[in-house]
Order: structure tokens, then C-alpha cells, then sequence
């Protein structure tokens, strides 16, 4: 009988720990941008998926785009 | 690769909101909502200064940092994003960032000052990439097209650069070593005079001076 007390008890007690935690989870995981989008007006040069094309084509992108000094001087 | 990074040369923006027209066309922004904008300095002033203004993705963002709910986060890129599906509006964003970038949308969800909307460096947010869900909700995914911000590569005298941060940095240097600063650059005599901006007209007699 005494036995039967406890375990309801210590079942009574434990219950609590099963509630689940209610803690804000941050936001949503997010693909990375080399992984590309599957669209049709991805920029051509590079492999998506791959980050080390997908970070030199950028890099040769602003380059290009951007510094008229390696075009003029 | 470093962070991703604006910078904007003062030098040479010529405050034709070209880049405030790229991003509200590229992300389809609303009304009331400017994720970029232009400000001017001395305006009118021979010599004034404009800058283009937007998030700037600190590296030690505040908003991350007071957000209640915890709805930012930073890619691998460095670029801040945040989650529009756990954002309350509550605006604490908006006190905290140092360049006015968090803009709220006085139209849609949660009454008049609607979930925050802010610059996302075109890189979309965490719906998946280039789907509708996250062009409705953030705008074009460019990065992940293999493309630049559209304000930077839209921007008509290069003045706005935006791009890995080490690759922007050597440009701004290449630029600044080969034009000089101030009356020094290509123009500026031209544009306002051999004389530097806010230095007084030799040529004018002095204030007070008895003639």
C-alpha cells in the first residue's frame, strides 16, 4: 500500500517534467544563397550549389560591374 | 569570403534616388515603405554631401539585439534577415538601429504599424529561395540568382558599391588613392569653383570690414 503511495506520488510529481518547453524558437532556417533558386533568371557562370563558384562569380561580377578603373585606367 | 557590405561614396552619389527606385521596382515595396533612401547634406550648399541610406547590416546589429522575439538572424553572408512570421511590430527595431533602416507598413496585419519591413541586401528571407512566398514577403532572392543588390548595380556613377566587403574596400581605395579627396577630384572645379567648399572667398571682403 505504502509502495502504491509513493509511485503515485512520484508519477503526481513527475508529470511536470513532461510538459513541454514554451520558449520562443528564433526564426526559421534559411537555405543558403549558393544553393540557387531552380528559376530560370539565375545569372549564368556559375553551378549552384557549389560555394566556391558561386562566391567567385560574384566577386568577378562586382568587379566587373562596379570598378571602372579596371577598365579605363 | 567576408561579409557582405555597403558602402556609399559621397564623392559621387548624385542624389538621383535611382537606387530608391531599384529597390521599391525590384521588390515590389509598398507604399510608406522606403528600404532605401537619400539623404542630402548642406543641401543647396556648393560642396553638398548625399549619401544612399539602408540597413547596413551590422555585424553587432542592435535590432537583433533588443528584439523581443528573437525574429532576426544573420546568414553565413553576413547579411541580417528577419522572420516575418514571428515579428510583432512592436517597433524596438526600429529605436535601436542607428541608420533608420526598419520601416513599417502602415497597411496589412497587426493594425496600423504592420510587421517590419527593412533592406534584405537582396537576399530574401527564410521562405525558400526564390519562391513566391518569399518574394511576397521579402522581395527578390538575388543573391541567390548569382546577382548584387539592385540598388548597387543599378546605381548610374558606381557611387553605392555593395558586395563582399573585401572586394568593396579595394575598390573604395583604388578610387580614393587615384582621384584624391575634395577639390582634388576630376570636376570639382568645374562643378564649384577652384575654391574648397566652406573655406571663405578671398576674393570677398570680410565681414565687418569697413569699405
Amino acid at each position: 500500500m505504502k509502495k502504491t503511495l509513493m509511485l503515485i506520488a512520484a508519477v503526481t510529481l513527475l508529470v511536470a517534467c513532461g510538459d513541454k518547453p514554451q520558449t520562443i524558437g528564433g526564426a526559421k532556417q534559411d537555405a543558403s544563397p549558393y544553393s540557387g533558386t531552380g528559376k530560370p533568371y539565375v545569372d549564368a557562370g556559375w553551378k549552384p550549389g557549389d560555394k566556391a563558384s558561386w562566391e567567385s562569380h560574384l566577386k568577378a561580377r562586382g568587379q566587373n560591374s562596379q570598378n571602372e578603373y579596371t577598365k579605363t585606367n | 569570403m567576408a561579409r557582405m557590405k555597403f558602402v556609399c561614396d559621397s564623392e559621387r552619389c548624385i542624389e538621383c534616388n535611382g537606387c530608391v527606385t531599384a529597390c521599391k521596382n525590384e521588390n515590389e515595396v509598398p507604399w510608406g515603405v522606403n528600404r532605401r533612401r537619400v539623404v542630402t547634406l548642406n543641401d543647396g550648399v556648393p560642396g553638398e554631401k548625399s549619401i544612399s541610406v539602408a540597413c547596413m547590416h551590422c555585424s553587432d546589429a542592435p535590432c537583433m539585439a533588443v528584439c523581443p522575439v528573437n525574429c532576426f538572424y544573420r546568414t553565413d553572408e553576413g547579411v541580417v534577415l528577419h522572420d516575418k512570421d514571428i515579428c510583432i511590430g512592436c517597433g524596438y527595431c526600429s529605436y535601436a538601429c542607428p541608420f533608420g533602416a526598419p520601416q513599417f507598413p502602415s497597411q496589412g496585419t497587426f493594425g496600423v504599424r504592420g510587421k517590419m519591413d527593412k533592406c534584405t541586401f537582396c537576399a530574401g528571407g527564410p521562405e525558400a529561395n526564390g519562391s513566391q512566398a518569399e518574394f511576397e514577403k521579402y522581395g527578390r532572392n538575388r543573391l541567390a540568382e548569382g546577382k548584387l543588390p539592385a540598388c548597387a548595380e543599378m546605381c548610374s556613377t558606381k557611387a553605392l558599391l555593395a558586395g563582399d566587403g573585401d572586394m568593396v574596400a579595394d575598390i573604395f581605395r583604388n578610387r580614393v588613392l587615384k582621384r584624391g579627396k575634395g577639390a582634388e577630384v576630376w570636376g570639382w572645379g568645374t562643378a564649384y569653383g577652384s575654391r574648397q567648399a566652406g573655406q571663405p572667398d578671398p576674393a570677398a571682403p570680410a565681414k565687418g570690414a569697413k569699405s
